[in-house]
């Protein structure tokens, strides 16, 4: 039972009303945050893809348009509930709740703040008492994340099963089989940020990234980032891989038959998701709270006191991929089924896979004492003959179902 | 605290049990057996055993039980089954029979048995436990280095399951292809 309670510092040895009001404050200021942001995030989404097409965006409710969401928001609530007839009643009620409560707990893992620079360990003390800037640090750490993201799929399943009708079916079954393919490459790129950190927790993983140098996009080689970056905008279903929801093809997709303050909670739980991976990113790739530092040249921000610091520079590396998803959004267009699919099991699973190995080689050399240059060039003879074994059965594959005459 | 949280997870795992035995529509059965690797993911939590509990969160709730309902939306049998009719017969008396021996087994070396059935000192030191990332060298150690052959053995069958699965369905096509 020790390590349940260790989830927080606050909690191991005797427990008294002080850790105990702690604890309660940071959930709730979680869960406010949460829903604060991810109605920030609809605005900021809303108006960044209106600059890059040349329009206004919102710009009556509230200054600059800022009260736009909550405005929608109430409108929502005030709507009339309807199910279905041919709907699965229970579990209808059930999946919204399945994909809004997973996008709040992946948020309590994620370092928000705290000082990892010159040797500490990101522990704050707050009336007297160390624990962390963040809700919990699991021993399991960015596991927990992969186990929330895989919970998350029953959501978007459910509902479109459980609407009884043909569309949302269609999106439902879209999704699921996308979101479980692309898990696989998610985590196997997760994989090498843990092999490279050398452990789970997501405070120990941002302790290890003080400096640019040691960041691990630079240490991991650029490759996994790119692989979850792309694996992530699948696994939240944004734009390019949006064919769950596909207006053309499938109405509104796995939640056409829903309305008021049900599709509010799926609506709320799709733009509370890229906040959560944008969180995720900077944690394990770009040092989480860490400030940019050169070696030892740091770039401070003035003006703002040390412990506050940390949780100013989650929020600059979080904007800035929250940027980069809307911007996706803005530029490519959606992909078509058979190529969400190619793109998914023939390049990013292999090259996730491929790219482990080659990490994994490199650290079996440096603990058995091997030439490092000679272990990666063998290495990567041997992803290279992988590469071409995978190359002949996909063009044999290719060969066959033309020969027979399929038309693809 | 332990026998609390023990308790809660058992009921969990009980529920989703009979759920699965007992509901007749497969969605809800496949529902209740995802509350049942939640209680015992979470019985594994109680244990110190963390990994094993996030493993069997994303494998089995996550990965194969939405194979399990991906199956039933696709095949179109998400209906309410009639079990009054049975087209083996044989099946249910074969089914009791079976059940009650393997609870019997089963209850007789939890009986008879104190503590011979684990062996001692393949766990966590307390020291060890302490340390997040004991629990994961452990388990690495076991299945890479102790049981290592075992592993790859049991990686080469899910192979060659899953090369004769893509070949049975090949060669159903080709016939048709040819009787066209």
């Amino acid at each position: 039972m020790v390590s349940i309670l260790g989830i927080d510092p606050l909690l191991v040895g005797d427990v008294l009303w002080t850790p105990l009001l702690i604890v309660l404050l940071k959930v709730l200021v979680i869960f406010v945050v949460g829903l604060l942001a991810t109605m920030l995030n609809v605005w900021f989404l809303r108006k960044v893809i209106a600059g890059m097409q040349n329009r206004v965006g919102p710009n009556k409710t509230g200054p600059f348009g800022l009260l736009q969401t909550l405005a929608d928001g109430i409108k929502l609530f005030f709507k009339e509930d309807l199910i279905p007839e041919r709907a699965d009643n229970f579990v209808f009620r059930l999946a919204p709740y399945l994909t809004f409560v997973p996008a709040f707990l992946a948020f309590a893992i994620v370092p928000l703040g705290g000082d990892f620079t010159g040797g500490n360990d990101g522990t704050v003390t707050w009336f007297g008492e160390v624990t962390r800037v963040q809700l919990a640090d699991p021993p399991v750490g960015v596991l927990f994340a992969v186990a929330i993201s895989s919970i998350a799929v029953y959501g978007i399943m459910l509902a479109g099963w459980a609407s009884g009708s043909k569309y949302p079916l269609l999106g439902s079954v879209r999704a699921s089989a996308q979101m479980v393919s692309y898990e696989a490459a998610l985590g196997m790129s997760l994989a090498t940020v843990v092999l490279v950190a050398g452990t789970l927790s997501t405070s120990g993983i941002v302790a290890n990234q003080t400096t640019i140098g040691t960041w691990h996009l630079v240490t991991t080689g650029i490759i996994p980032f790119v692989i979850f970056l792309i694996a992530s905008t699948a696994e939240m279903n944004l734009p390019p891989f949006d064919l769950v929801e596909a207006e053309q093809e499938l109405v509104g997709g796995y939640n056409t038959e829903y309305s008021s303050i049900r599709f509010g909670l799926f609506f709320l739980g799709e733009f509370m998701n890229p906040i959560t991976m944008s969180l995720l990113l900077s944690t394990l790739f770009f040092g989480g709270p860490n400030p940019i530092a050169f070696g030892d040249t740091v770039i401070n921000i003035p003006l703002i006191p040390g412990a506050l610091e940390g949780t100013v520079w989650v929020m600059l590396k979080m904007f800035a991929f929250l940027y980069l998803f809307v911007w996706f959004r803005a530029t490519f267009p959606r992909l078509r089924y058979d190529q969400l699919m190619d793109l998914g099991w023939k390049v990013l699973i292999p090259a996730s896979l491929g790219w482990f190995m080659l990490l994994a080689a490199q650290r079996v050399g440096d603990v058995a004492g091997w030439d490092p240059v000679i272990t990666t060039v063998v290495a990567a003879i041997v992803l290279l003959v992988s590469y071409s074994l995978l190359q002949l059965a996909l063009r044999t594959s290719r060969l066959e179902r033309e020969r027979e005459g399929a038309m693809f | 605290m332990e026998l609390f949280v023990f308790i809660c997870a058992a009921v969990m795992v009980l529920l989703g049990a009979l759920g699965v035995i007992l509901r007749s529509h497969p969605v809800h059965a496949a529902l209740s057996l995802v509350l049942t690797l939640f209680g015992v993911a979470v019985l594994f939590v109680a244990q110190d055993a963390h990994f094993l509990a996030a493993v069997q969160v994303i494998v089995y709730a996550g990965a194969i039980v939405v194979l399990f309902l991906f199956v039933i939306m696709l095949l179109g049998v998400d209906k309410a089954e009639d079990i009054k009719t049975e087209p083996l017969t044989a099946q249910r008396p074969l089914a009791l029979v079976l059940g009650v021996g393997v609870f019997a087994v089963l209850a007789t070396a939890i009986i008879t048995s104190t503590d011979s059935v684990v062996r001692r000192g393949d766990g966590l030191s307390p020291t060890e436990v302490a340390d997040p990332d004991a629990n994961i060298r452990q388990i690495a150690r076991s299945i890479f280095g102790d049981y290592v052959f075992a592993f790859e053995v049991v990686s080469i069958l899910l192979l060659v399951a899953v090369v004769g699965t893509v070949l049975l369905t090949r060669r159903q096509r080709r016939v048709e292809v040819v009787s066209k």
